[in-house]
């Protein structure tokens, strides 16, 4: 048995693919679930149910995947340049500090400007929080992986720091959490009385945006040239090294505005378990969406379906709700697998 | 100034530093095995947990605390299989691997830890390893001096033997090693899946000999953190071992550091001095790192 490389691969199976990796996970974390002796094809049932079954679900899910679209984008944007960059989970807390510390009254701007300045300086703080490991990676050849791991620890302790010393809340009864931001940075809901507010449709249209930009610019073009080959990139006259550090500021600022939006749209202030591993979740979104801006979305929407499914399904039966980190590291290995498959054959001999 | 001299000649801070050390052994010469066989492991942060998860579970079960450590063992070489069957002869990109084999062992030991604890609030404990009392030496548990006796023991077979002359040679040119009639992906599997073992060793000394309960994040970059003293060490056991030890003073000074300077700086600071060394190392080294050569190059018989 050897792989053969295909020399090109149809639609289907690039469709198929992920449909194919997400059943084998779920097949193989029926064992898990099974395990616990608890009925399996009920608790998919209960997980199911619990992420669309009813207009509570349905937006708590849209809700959930609003931060996963933003850093799976984030992870997408930089995998394609062959930067692997894994700290979003601190630019993305990075992104929520300037968004307390911006509108929590610092600005005093008009209303209708203050939110957007919010989001754009999370943005801005995300980015930058990549842009070091970038500059490192180009400049002396540190590789960036393990420096984009360790920032985020840094991170933490930072907005730890923060949290029980100058931006701590008098208000808060001792709580390490930042004052609430200015109603006016907050972002508007887009259904009543449920938690779904605009960051969705900023996801959504960022998606679009940059699929756009990836399939119609020269500025996509150079991204996935230097994602491909960066030598042969450079003798085709590309600024290889401003590509890559484009592309962290991107991919940092897109991490940053899922944490921006967090705050603004969701929490209202920063706490330490603002996000529950976002940005690691991400590059399981990325992988799973194999790097399209646009799958990213759908996959952003399954991974927090999982989540907000899985919570449900654990209030009803003793399976402990880890089963949907579990599911979601095996959808990540799963996919890798059947991104091999679809674009190698197996061949006898 | 004094107090830090104070700090530096007490016997009690060179018994700390052996302690925080140990585990930075353990996991830099786990990461280093596989990195020699080509294979960069980002799997070791979960490796580190499931270890640390199995073996404590184990001995909470009514195994003997080595029992426990072996079962750790078997777990991280396990999980090492996994990350070695996905990128040897399937190839997949050793990064993102790494990491869903991370986030798998992470998610797999809270599964398990929930599932068979479910209402434990302080996590419950065991009697862990006791210090030896040797004749002079710092006394230490048994797992400190199984790590110090691995080191020499990989330094060894790396060197020494044909097999380490083999795994060496299948991280620098692959194809050569074809043509001597090695098997490069049953040697890179290999390695990688007795590095693992040490990384689950690694875990399992926190819960088994450096605290005796297992917590949540208690591995806490510990993986990462080793990582980056493998390219510190230039790939060579006895450097990572060094290298290891320097990090564990400098862990253990701020440690002490805390509780003279606790009420000047917030104690995050402290905190982030490990992480921000680890970077600070990896810059210093980067330019003259001569890294394995095939490092990250998946080997495929008859393809260039």
């Amino acid at each position: 048995m050897r792989l053969e490389p295909r020399t090109d691969t149809p639609l289907a199976v690039r469709l198929l693919a992920p449909l194919g990796a997400v059943l084998a996970a779920l097949a193989l974390c029926a064992l898990l679930v099974a395990w616990t002796g608890a009925p399996v094809l009920r608790a998919y049932g209960l997980l199911i149910e619990g992420a669309v079954g009813s207009r509570f679900a349905l937006t708590e899910t849209l809700t959930r995947a609003t931060p996963l679209i933003l850093t799976g984008l984030a992870a997408a944007v930089a995998f394609r340049a062959k930067l692997w960059n894994i700290g979003a989970e601190g630019q993305l807390y990075m992104g929520a500090l300037a968004a307390v510390v911006l509108g929590g009254g610092m600005l005093d701007l008009p209303a209708w400007l203050l939110m957007p300045v919010v989001l754009l300086a999370g943005m801005a703080a995300g980015g930058v929080t990549l842009l070091g490991p970038a500059v490192l990676k180009v400049r002396f050849g540190v590789d960036e992986v393990v420096t984009t791991l360790l920032l985020n620890f840094v991170v933490l302790l930072f907005v730890s720091m923060l949290l029980e010393g100058a931006l701590k809340d008098p208000m808060g009864m001792g709580w390490p959490q930042s004052a609430p931001v200015d109603p006016a940075a907050e972002l508007p809901k887009l259904v009543e009385r449920t938690r779904l507010h605009a960051g969705l449709a900023i996801a959504l249209g960022l998606s679009l945006l940059l699929w756009l930009i990836d399939t119609r610019t020269i500025w996509g073009y150079e991204n996935r040239a230097v994602g491909a080959n960066p030598r042969a990139a450079a003798f085709a006259g590309m600024p290889v090294t401003r590509v890559m550090l484009r592309t962290a500021l991107l991919s940092g600022g897109l991490a940053g505005l899922a944490g921006a939006a967090e705050v603004c749209g969701l929490k209202g202030y920063l706490t330490l378990d603002l996000s529950p591993g976002f940005g690691y979740s991400g590059i399981v979104v990325a992988m799973l969406a194999q790097l399209h801006p646009l799958g990213v979305v759908g996959a952003a929407l399954f991974i927090a379906g999982i989540f907000v499914g899985a919570d449900a399904m654990s209030r009803a039966m003793p399976v402990p709700n880890y089963i949907a980190d579990v599911l979601v590291a095996t959808s990540l290995l799963c996919m890798l697998v059947a991104g091999l498959l679809a674009r190698y054959r197996l061949r006898r001999g | 100034m004094t107090e830090i001299l104070d700090i530096l000649v007490s016997a009690a801070f060179w018994t700390a530093v052996l302690r925080i050390a140990t585990p930075y052994v353990l996991g830099t010469l786990g990461e280093l095995l596989c990195e020699r066989a080509g294979v960069l492991n980002l799997g070791i942060e979960g490796i580190m947990t499931l270890g640390a998860m199995a073996g404590w579970m184990a001995v909470y079960q009514g195994a003997d605390l080595w029992t426990g450590v072996v079962f750790a063992a078997g777990c991280g070489a396990l999980l090492g299989l996994l990350h070695a069957l996905l990128t040897v002869p399937l190839g997949l990109s050793q990064h993102v691997t790494g990491i869903g084999v991370t986030l798998l062992g992470t998610s797999l030991s809270y599964y398990v830890y929930r599932l068979v604890l479910p209402q434990a609030s302080t996590p419950p404990t065991v009697t862990p390893f006791q210090p030896l009392d040797l004749p002079g030496a710092l006394a230490q548990t048994p797992l400190t001096y199984l790590a110090l006796a691995l080191v020499v023991l990989v330094a060894y077979v790396l060197y020494r033997t044909p097999v380490g002359l083999a795994v060496r040679l299948v991280g620098e040119n692959p194809a050569a090693a074809e043509a001597q009639g090695l098997n490069v992906t049953a040697l890179r599997i290999g390695a990688v899946m007795a590095g693992s073992a040490l990384m689950a060793l690694a875990g399992a000394f926190l819960t088994l000999s450096a605290f005796n309960a297992f917590f949540f994040n208690m591995v806490n970059g510990r993986g990462w953190i080793c990582v980056a003293l493998v390219v510190f060490a230039s790939w060579r056991p006895g450097k990572a071992l060094l290298g290891a030890l320097l990090f564990a003073v400098f862990d253990a000074l701020q440690l002490r550091l805390q509780q003279v300077a606790g009420g000047v700086l917030p104690y995050q600071v402290f905190l982030m001095m490990p992480y921000l060394l680890s970077i600070l190392a990896l810059v210093l080294v980067a330019r003259r790192a001569s890294y394995p050569r095939a490092l990250m190059v998946p080997y495929r018989k008859g393809e260039r």
